[in-house]
């Protein structure tokens, strides 16, 4: 495989959102919302990002997309650093696109179809006709007539004819990357299986590296190479997807894996792994952010944070419970003891 | 068997507000029995939300006609008048939603909004209505539930306002919960908890449940029986291990086979069904499954289709059976 080949490069990302308060409209808080992230994204992988609301994933893909300025952190494209003289926004925005969830109000509803997908490519110089030809080459690949579609408003389409377009208008400026930020999930599920191939046909076909958001860990587990889980904006723990579902690490992702429902009546869940809503990214808890819920939490756990170490072959968690010098081991020991 | 608590019987519902009437619910039956949970599964537009606000008589009476007969209790809740209603709604039968935040009031405490629900149906001293309250809270397993009393709806976190709802919808005792969509909203920790909260009323307080849901997995999770809904019609019923494990009708086939689960081989292709779902202004002729159908002839696209007996318990729209039925064997 080509993986190790990191096409898109993060370090120590972050991102507080300020709230304001107080007669002057001070800062009065932040919402933690990625909070050092390290990541590396190899060429032609389907790396999938699971984890519930509030943990940074979004944040995280608007990030890698610089939609949002971070506060902090640097973002490499096939080695080169973004915004810097080497490789302008611009430029790497070519490299990088988009599909959103909400397939309606990504999409301009005052364009036709094929205007809402070539206008990305006039932006970035292509001429009208290409562009155009170009756009209807798309459509057919997405499994859109154009001859049927490419002349219709967006309300015009059902929720999986809009997402192919979506699909399309990304695929529109031939980049290397796609993002998808739950880009399945408003759909029904049908119609999710039909567009989860497409995915699948267009990446094989492109070469394309995809970076795939979702909740549905199901799906996840299909799509991926890779597995990153994250929680309360931060990496709980990376790895090979299969390796990452058969053996956790982290004990999030063992809870959040075992939360999902069983598929056979007779042997339906029994005790939640996990009570409790998660905690505040307002505020989130001191040392290990999944201290406050985890099962196998140790003194050290409260006081300070773990770094995302590699464990196994390809397989890196940040929990104190599998760093040997971390004196979790030796604490639990010595409270077995007493 | 004795009788249903809960019977819809040939419900149809229209909605004729817009240019063209819609068909949402077509000729829908069916039985709850007392302390059952039954899920009805589909896509958007497949009528389940409606089929439920049906029986709470939600649906708005001037741009809607109801047809069929839903008895509840004994009760026929389309004959019930206004005053009737409103002491039906909450007492006999109550609802929880997808939205918590929605379907709760936002300037009023949570335990007003559960007195003034109890006093409304009940005639009890406030003290002893929110003694009440407080035991629901605790009931539902919300932690400090008396400081969490007086907690505004904004105040608490997803999970936490979705126990809430559950703890206002059963306020008033009734033996029927309708459940729209309960943890569509919730993260997947969240969800299963909930879930399981469901289960355990249904078992402690001999609660009938109807569960809507999008999700096979919630739906196995709380369902003793499991409905499944395809552009107004239920396609087939059956328990839900019938279900899961021998289902019948072409679409239960499908969907159940274009899931992504555990033992999908990497890089394979999922099953899809081609399409997508009718329009039900525009509804086809025959089965309304039959455009996307793999086992559709010129039969299936005349003409209505009958519901057929599988086994005691498991039924299926369908008239092609005898193929699906082959397949299983194959």
């Amino acid at each position: 495989m080509s993986t190790e080949n990191a096409i898109l490069t993060v370090r120590n990302l972050r991102k507080y959102f300020p709230i304001k308060g107080g007669i002057l409209g001070k800062t009065i808080k932040n919402v933690h919302a990625v909070d050092g992230v390290d990541l590396e994204v190899f060429q032609g992988e389907t790396l999938g990002v699971v984890g519930e609301s509030g943990c940074g994933k979004s944040t995280t893909a608007r990030l890698l997309m610089q939609l949002i300025e971070p506060d902090e952190g640097a973002l490499y494209f096939e080695g080169k650093l973004v915004g810097s003289p080497e490789l302008p926004l611009k430029a790497f925005r070519r490299q990088v696109q988009m599909v959103f969830q909400d397939s309606y109000s990504s999409l301009n509803p005052r364009l036709t179809i094929e205007d809402n997908i070539a206008f990305g490519a006039r932006v970035h110089g292509t001429p009208a006709r290409e562009a155009l030809s170009r756009t209807h080459d798309l459509l057919t690949r997405v499994g859109l007539d154009p001859a049927r579609f490419a002349g219709r408003y967006p309300h015009e389409l059902s929720g999986g004819q809009r997402q192919r377009v979506n699909i399309a208008r990304a695929l529109a400026l031939r980049p290397k990357i796609i993002i998808l930020d739950e880009a399945v999930s408003a759909l029904d599920k049908s119609v999710e299986a039909q567009v989860l191939n497409l995915l699948a046909d267009l990446k094989a076909e492109f070469g394309l590296t995809y970076v795939f958001i979702s909740h549905d860990l199901n799906v996840v587990r299909f799509v991926s190479d890779r597995v990153m889980v994250m929680y309360l904006g931060k990496v709980a723990e990376i790895g090979d997807a299969e390796a990452l579902y058969a053996t956790p690490l982290h004990p999030y992702s063992g809870a959040l894996l075992s939360s999902m429902p069983s598929m056979d009546p007779d042997n339906r869940t029994m005790e939640p792994a996990l009570t409790g809503d998660p905690p505040n990214p307002i505020d989130p808890p001191t040392g290990c952010r999944f201290h406050t819920r985890c099962s196998v939490v140790g003194a050290v756990c409260s006081q300070k944070e773990p770094t995302l170490t590699q464990r196994a072959a390809k397989h890196l968690v940040a929990c104190h419970a599998h760093d040997p010098a971390s004196g979790y081991v030796a604490l639990k020991a010595k409270e077995a003891a007493e | 068997m004795t009788a249903p608590f809960l019977s819809i019987q040939n419900l149809g519902v229209t909605f004729t507000g817009g240019t063209r009437p819609v068909r949402a619910v077509n000729d829908v039956s069916l039985d709850v029995a007392e302390g059952e949970a039954v899920a009805l599964i589909g896509e958007s537009g497949s009528g389940k939300s409606v089929t439920m606000r049906a029986v709470m008589r939600l649906n708005p009476e001037n741009r809607s006609k109801l047809e069929g007969k839903i008895m509840v209790g004994g009760r026929d809740v389309m004959g019930l008048n206004t005053r009737a209603l409103s002491a039906f709604r909450g007492a006999e039968a109550a609802m929880i939603f997808q939205e918590p935040l929605l379907a709760l009031d936002p300037v009023y405490t949570l335990g007003d909004q559960i007195v003034e629900t109890i006093r409304r149906h009940e005639p009890i001293s406030k003290e002893a209505a929110r003694a009440r309250a407080l035991d629901l809270f605790d009931r539902v397993r919300i932690p400090s539930a008396k400081s969490r009393l007086d907690n505004y709806p904004h105040e608490m976190s997803g999970g936490m306002r979705q126990r809430a709802m559950i703890a206002l919808a059963l306020s008033c005792r009734p033996k029927l919960l309708l459940a729209d969509e309960p943890t569509t909203a919730l993260d997947a920790t969240v969800q299963i908890q909930v879930l399981l909260l469901l289960r355990e009323l249904q078992r402690d307080l001999g609660l009938s449940i109807i569960f809507v849901t999008h999700d096979i997995g919630a739906a196995v999770e709380v369902a003793d029986r499991i409905a499944v809904m395809y552009a107004g019609q239920i396609v087939e019923q059956a328990t839900a291990r019938d279900l899961i494990r021998t289902p019948r009708h072409p679409y239960t086939l499908g969907l159940l086979k274009s899931r992504a689960h555990d033992a999908m081989v990497k890089g394979s292709k999922l099953d899809a069904i081609p399409g997508a779902p009718p329009d039900l202004a525009n509804l086809p002729e025959g089965c309304p499954f039959a455009p996307r159908c793999f086992l559709a002839d010129a039969g299936c696209r005349t003409g209505s289709i009958g519901i057929a007996q599988i086994s005691e318990g498991h039924q299926a729209r369908c008239r092609r059976l005898d193929q699906t039925a082959l397949r299983d064997a194959g």
